[in-house]
């Protein structure tokens, strides 16, 4: 049986405790938001109040089913929307308050895909990450290739630098899309489904480097994912979403709890705790 | 890694321009009274220098009255619809929008029409109606293309298609009521002509004043120009690395209209002009606007010129509208570049 099964675990969502360990980098505190067709008309969906803290080097886990609020916790991180209430801090600083070069400078978020219109090749495009450093009309400098091509090496693609982007594979193009957003330098990197378009094999791979990515460089990373071994394998933190709230936030063990999972996902799921303490979620036989 | 630098920039468009200097001593060659290069580099010298005395007459009426004016406002406005048409191209992230797609040619078209019919004689009228038909489409596309209070790349789109087909529709009711000579003008301006004299005497002045909006226009749009190589891989991830997107598309929309309205005014709704001249400089120095728009602007200038000069000459004495000359010639190129895309 499940370490979670059995436990009376409810979908209430629980007080988050608040104490302020060091080196906090991300502080989400209280957050809300409510989208609405019109100014003057009743929201259509409503986000919170969600409240979490990440330090450097960890990596965050958002999950959740769809239309829980991932995407819109993921642009509260980002400062692309204004919380209705509460606040999101990088480093102590309202992150929407920032001026948007100064933002991208502090926060990266890589999005699923890109859509360019026109051919570009790798280096083209990872030196855009070097946009917020700099004037409107600029020039790159040296410092920003070296920049662009740590980068690439950072994600194993510095062999890929002259490829054209619309002739990378899936995988390829996820690590190039992830070293314009390293060539940022960023205090935190948000990830949206950055596995959708990989096989199992280039989901492994990406999680590991996100890993290793931020140990080696303090960043603190969140990742919305529905892949959920991949979060409890590779995370420090998973915050559960459902319905527009914050369910769950906690180490993996804490968080992955049978009952709560199933109501979740609306499916028959069983939790299991390998050997190295990691949860890891299963189709249950009794569906 | 080879990152674009301004001496690069500067290079390519110094080359591009000593290609324009050499056609445009051509073209000022060709035609009914052919010149001889030595005769025109005299002319343009002490012309230049003032000193008028030392022209033939009939040098100065080939050079300076006729072939001149007509390969200036030639370069102007190639230069204008090309560098329009990259603007379009990137705000409406659309490959096939070109300076027209938004309806500020019809709108021109119409007040130029109009003051065929009201006031077919009054001096300029036509140019300043032109441009009054064309900046009132910007302004009512402007207003239709706004979503939440911004300008939305879609909704623009529509919002402009929807515009040039009304408009379109009132020039053909036009069309209809008109016979003669207002016709025969009113489709020689709906193809594109660059025979139209300057509506004042003072033709450097004039020249001038067509200079300084496009440098005004064009310089607001090349000032956004790192920012519409970001727009181009997508405006979230625009806004992502710290683009002010809503700004950007604002500068960009009305500097292209401004662009586009200031071309068709004085010639008319040139085609393809806009559309390829920016496809043809990506393939050859690739898409990145700081120095597409430059190069653009040049090429426009060379494809426009080099039309004018065989639309005068090839069926001589009998003169083509430029604007026949590029639709001929752009659409097997068009083709041929859609063709290579898809390879």
């Amino acid at each position: 049986m499940s370490p979670g099964a059995g436990n009376g675990a409810s979908l209430a969502p629980q007080p988050i405790p608040f104490a302020a360990p060091a080196h906090v980098r991300l502080k989400v505190e209280q957050a809300s938001y409510a989208y609405s067709a019109t100014d003057r008309s009743a929201p259509k969906f409503t986000l919170g109040p969600v409240s979490f803290e990440a330090q450097q080097r960890e990596l965050v886990a958002i999950l959740g089913p769809n239309a829980s609020g991932k995407s819109t916790l993921m642009k509260l991180l980002a400062g692309l929307l204004k919380p209705l209430s509460g606040r999101v801090e990088v480093d102590g600083m309202e992150v929407s308050e920032l001026e948007p070069r100064a933002r991208a400078q502090q926060v990266a978020l890589v999005a699923q895909e890109s859509e360019l219109l026109f051919p570009l090749r790798v280096w083209e495009y990872v030196l855009q990450g070097r946009y917020p450093y700099g004037k409107r009309l600029r020039f790159e400098s040296d410092e920003d290739c070296l920049m662009a091509g740590n980068a690439l090496a950072q994600v194993g693609a510095d062999g890929l630098r002259d490829r054209w982007m619309d002739q990378l594979s899936g995988g390829e193009k996820q690590r190039v899309i992830l070293a314009r957003a390293l060539a940022q330098r960023p205090e935190l990197l948000l990830l949206d489904e950055p596995t959708q378009h990989l096989d199992i094999g280039g989901k492994v791979e990406l999680l590991r480097r996100l890993r290793r990515l931020a140990d080696a460089n303090r960043y603190t990373v969140v990742v919305v994912t529905h892949e959920l071994n991949l979060a409890a394998e590779f995370s420090d933190r998973v915050a559960l979403m459902h319905k527009g709230k914050c369910l769950r936030i906690g180490s993996p063990a804490e968080v992955y709890q049978r009952e709560v999972l199933e109501e979740v996902f609306e499916a028959p799921l069983e939790v299991e705790i390998r050997p190295s303490g990691r949860p890891r979620v299963i189709l249950s036989g009794n569906h | 890694m080879r990152p674009l630098t301004p001496n690069r920039i500067i290079g390519i468009c110094a080359g591009l321009g000593a290609l324009l200097l050499i056609e445009v001593v051509i073209s000022l060659r060709m035609g009914d009274y052919p010149l001889a290069v030595r005769d025109i580099v005299a002319t343009l010298y002490h012309g230049a220098a003032g000193r008028w005395d030392e022209i033939p007459s009939e040098f100065k009426l080939v050079v300076f009255g006729l072939r001149l004016p007509r390969i200036a406002l030639g370069i102007l406005v190639g230069a204008a619809l090309s560098t329009a048409g990259a603007g379009f191209q990137a705000l409406l992230r659309n490959p096939l929008a070109d300076p027209y797609v938004l309806g500020v040619s019809s709108g021109a078209a119409l007040g130029a029409m109009l003051s065929l019919i009201v006031a077919p004689h009054m001096v300029g009228a036509i140019q300043f109606a032109a441009f009054a038909g064309a900046a009132a489409t910007i302004a009512a596309v402007y207003f239709l293309g706004r979503r939440g209070g911004q300008l939305d790349s879609a909704t623009l789109l529509l919002a402009g298609i929807v515009a040039a087909s009304f408009l379109s529709a009132i020039i053909i009711f036009l069309l209809t009521m008109v016979t003669g000579t207002e016709l025969r003008s009113m489709t020689f301006w709906l193809m594109g002509d660059l025979t139209a004299p300057p509506p004042t005497t003072n033709v450097i002045g004039w020249f001038g004043f067509l200079f300084l909006i496009f440098v005004v226009a064009a310089g607001a749009m090349y000032t956004t120009s790192s920012d519409l190589n970001l727009i181009l891989t997508g405006e979230q991830e625009a806004r992502h690395l710290g683009v002010n997107v809503n700004r950007v598309k604002m500068v960009v929309y009305v500097a292209a209209s401004v662009l586009t309205g200031l071309a068709v005014s004085v010639s008319g709704a040139i085609g393809y002009i806009g559309l390829l001249v920016p496809h043809v400089m990506r393939m050859l120095f690739g898409t990145d606007y700081r120095l597409l728009i430059p190069t653009s602007a040049i090429g426009g200038a060379i494809v426009i010129v080099l039309a004018d000069t065989l639309a005068r000459t090839v069926v001589a004495p009998t003169q083509l509208p430029v604007g026949a000359m590029t639709a001929l010639a752009g659409a097997p190129v068009f083709i041929y570049l859609m063709r290579r895309r898809m390879r």
